[in-house]
């Protein structure tokens, strides 16, 4: 052990590191510009919330109970609606894609209203080219049209309906449910899993790239300190991107942290680099590895217990997916610690099995 | 002139075919990315862990407890009895969501006063806890319309809604998602593979050799544009293959104009490639402003959320995105069959954006020179 790991031989090599970093411009736009720009742009851009959809209400006769239906559409704030007289003239409109859905309100509907036993038929169309919206919607003109018939059941006849069963939604921690204050957390996950196999697959690939990877093992340097080296440098550096993206998120989104995260996303990219010495490869492969999979598989735009079982089981070896359920939990919940300490082990995990990976291959490499 | 172009098209195709892995990472990727992410990219929810706090026991609120445990939406966690459990039981994520139903429910529905029931859900997740009360509120509804209207209470018809989704009437979320991914993958390939060309050769001290040779500046660019555009719209074309034959997405627009826009939206991912690539003066630089330049596109593409929802700021932010546009017709081609000025209003935008960043590009090569 003692031959393998020497804390001057270490320390020198760091300095190395050090150096090298603070050189090259690029690994403080990695380590800075990129976090905030980042965290700003996706903070605000990526947001669930649809609000004020365009949404067309086509009205067949103007009596005033048409017309306080009408108003029911206009006074939601999800909605914007238009007023259209035909069904073919919404139907056009949505063609145009002026609006991404309509209400069909019959002059028969109206009149059934008072007799609760005649058919009262409504017709919903919407654009399914955007799913998401589209049941979204569905969901808003289903629930305007139902709170417009209870106001019109109390205020007209109380008597004639029964009330049945109500049911009531309170949320936790989220009470408002703004998908920012759950998107943001997870964010800064994604963010910094881009960052931290960034720095460092970027890094290590070029060493290898311009042969400087042979000259650095044929020193009395061992792997492990080469590595260690690597990884400590780059953890500092990553420490204070994530220190950055901390205070930007404490600041506007306000948000937690965490490091064993990231120094499970830095022995990635350590990992990556070993294996693609090309730039190209090291560059494609983590894009693949860490942004896209943090984007899509870590649970923070899509739920994970709804996708497909082999998907699921493929989201456990993305390490985004157990930092986004600490950094949910930390920020809106508070310490959960039934939650955060097996995510946190599972993150330690992570961090040492890539890095051992990353020390056999180092080793190969050298030999072959 | 043609000889000179075809040479160096030639050597461009040699260098990103030779490398083995080089052929990986073109190949294999995108591939991997639109199967995973096809699958993953769910709106549905399903399985949502559902704790139930019976306080009423009577046959009437167990059947609504069982119409909840039996959707496909909702997963029976068990059964708790105290304000404390259900505490635990969100904060841990035992249970997304619990049903309590109130000591008073059965007598409140019997003598017409409303039954209130009450869903606590775990707003942590906003995405799934705005679909989870949907679910909710639609189980109750048929419900109330099912065992009131059958009973010896009122008979509330209430009103009858029917929905119609155009272009994807089962809202399948693979039809959202796969079209966009179409565009997306291909586009992330493309802007690495040129954004990286320029600068290795820089590095590599190749690319003066090029400049020397009687190539002129123009000449060049169409040599390092045409290998990357032919790989990336064949892939292009594979993924359209495999959204049609293997996810059974129908393919409603014209596939001509399919080829067009793929060329026109891919002319412009490389213009920006290249242009960053002539701007950087290492690989790494090179790596780093495609990502720099990728990590927010993608976001900003309408891919996962859509742009409508986002702040002005970023709507106008994403005016400059080829993404953004290519994604609407994607999804239009495949969905709707779009009509040509539809298309084309999509389409002006990318070629004045691969205009200008060509144009860029074979100006700092010219510069270069000089």
């Amino acid at each position: 052990m003692n031959r393998l790991l020497r804390p001057r031989r270490l320390l020198a090599l760091l300095r190395k590191e050090f150096v090298q970093i603070l050189r090259d411009p690029s690994a403080i736009l990695i380590a800075f510009v990129m976090p905030v720009a980042l965290l700003l742009l996706n903070g605000y851009g990526l947001s669930l919330d649809a609000k004020n959809v365009d949404f067309g209400v086509v009205i067949e006769a103007q009596t005033p109970r048409t017309m306080s239906l009408y108003r029911a559409f206009v006074d939601t704030p999800y909605l914007a609606a238009r007023p259209y007289y035909t069904d073919s003239a919404a139907e056009a409109a949505l063609l145009r894609r002026e609006i991404k859905g309509y209400i069909v309100v019959r002059a028969e509907t109206i009149r059934n209203l008072a007799n609760a036993l005649k058919p009262q038929p409504y017709l919903i169309v919407v654009d399914g080219v955007d799913a998401n919206t589209a049941r979204i919607v569905e969901g808003y003109a289903v629930g305007v049209l139902g709170g417009w018939y209870q106001r019109e059941a109390t205020s007209n006849s109380p008597s004639n309906l029964a009330p049945g069963v109500q049911l009531e939604h309170r949320y936790w921690f989220n009470p408002e449910l703004r998908s920012t204050s759950f998107i943001v957390p997870g964010l800064i996950a994604v963010v910094m899993t881009l960052v931290g196999a960034l720095l460092t697959a970027m890094i290590v690939a070029r060493e290898w790239e311009r042969g400087t990877m042979e000259t650095l093992m044929a020193s009395p340097a061992s792997i492990l300190e080469i590595m260690l080296s690597k990884l400590l440098s780059n953890f500092v550096l990553g420490m204070m991107a994530m220190a950055v993206s901390v205070i930007l998120g404490l600041l506007l989104f306000q948000v937690p942290f965490s490091a064993l995260f990231l120094i499970s996303a830095l022995a990635l990219g350590l990992f990556i680099s070993t294996i693609a010495r090309n730039q190209f490869v090291a560059a494609q492969l983590t894009f693949i590895t860490t942004y896209m999979p943090a984007l899509m598989l870590s649970g923070l735009l899509f739920d994970i217990a709804s996708m497909p079982h082999w998907v699921q089981d493929l989201t456990h070896i993305v390490a985004a997916r157990y930092f986004v359920a600490c950094l949910q939990t930390l920020f809106l919940a508070g310490d959960v610690s039934a939650i955060l300490l097996p995510n946190a082990l599972i993150l330690f995990c992570f961090a040492v099995v890539f890095s051992l990976i990353t020390l056999r291959r180092m080793n190969r490499n050298l030999e072959g | 002139m043609f000889g000179r172009i075809y040479a160096l098209i030639v050597k461009e195709m040699l260098l990103l075919w030779k490398d083995r892995r080089m052929r990986f990472v073109i190949l294999m990727p995108p591939l991997i990315q639109v199967l995973v992410f096809t699958f993953a990219a769910t709106f549905e929810v399903r399985h949502v862990p559902l704790g139930v706090w019976n306080e009423d026991g009577t046959a009437a609120s167990r059947e609504l407890v069982r119409r909840f445990t039996d959707s496909n939406a909702f997963d029976f966690a068990g059964t708790i009895d105290n304000p404390q459990a259900l505490r635990d039981w969100i904060d841990s994520q035992k249970a997304s969501a619990v049903l309590h139903i109130d000591p008073r429910f059965s007598a409140d529905l019997a003598s017409n006063r409303p039954a209130r029931v009450q869903l606590i859900i775990d707003g942590r997740r906003s995405n799934v806890a705005l679909i989870v009360q949907n679910y909710a509120a639609t189980i109750v509804a048929t419900y109330n319309r099912e065992t009131l209207a059958a009973g010896t209470l009122m008979a509330d018809a209430g009103p009858q809604i029917e929905v119609r989704a155009w272009y994807n009437p089962n809202l399948d979320s693979q039809w959202y998602i796969l079209p966009a991914l179409n565009a997306l993958v291909v586009m992330v390939m493309v802007m690495l593979i040129n954004a990286l060309s320029v600068a290795r050769e820089r590095e590599l001290g190749t690319f003066d050799q090029l400049l020397v040779t009687p190539l002129r500046p123009f000449e060049i660019l169409i040599g390092k544009v045409t290998p990357s555009l032919i790989i990336a719209a064949a892939e292009a074309f594979g993924i359209l293959a495999v959204a049609v034959f293997a996810f059974g997405l129908p393919f409603r627009g014209s596939l001509p104009w399919f080829g067009i826009s793929f060329v026109i939206f891919l002319l412009s991912a490389i213009g920006i490639g290249l242009a960053i690539s002539s701007v950087a003066q290492t690989q790494q630089q090179a790596i780093l402003g495609v990502f720099i330049f990728l990590a927010p596109a993608i976001i900003l593409s309408g891919m996962a959320t859509p742009i409508d929802n986002m702040p002005p700021w970023c709507q106008t932010l994403s005016l400059v995105n080829p993404v953004r546009y290519m994604i609407d017709l994607t999804r239009s081609l495949y969905l709707r069959d779009p009509t040509v000025p539809l298309i084309l209003h999509q389409l002006w935008p990318m070629m004045v954006i691969g205009t200008v960043t060509l144009g860029f590009a074979t100006l700092l090569f010219r510069r270069r020179l000089g």
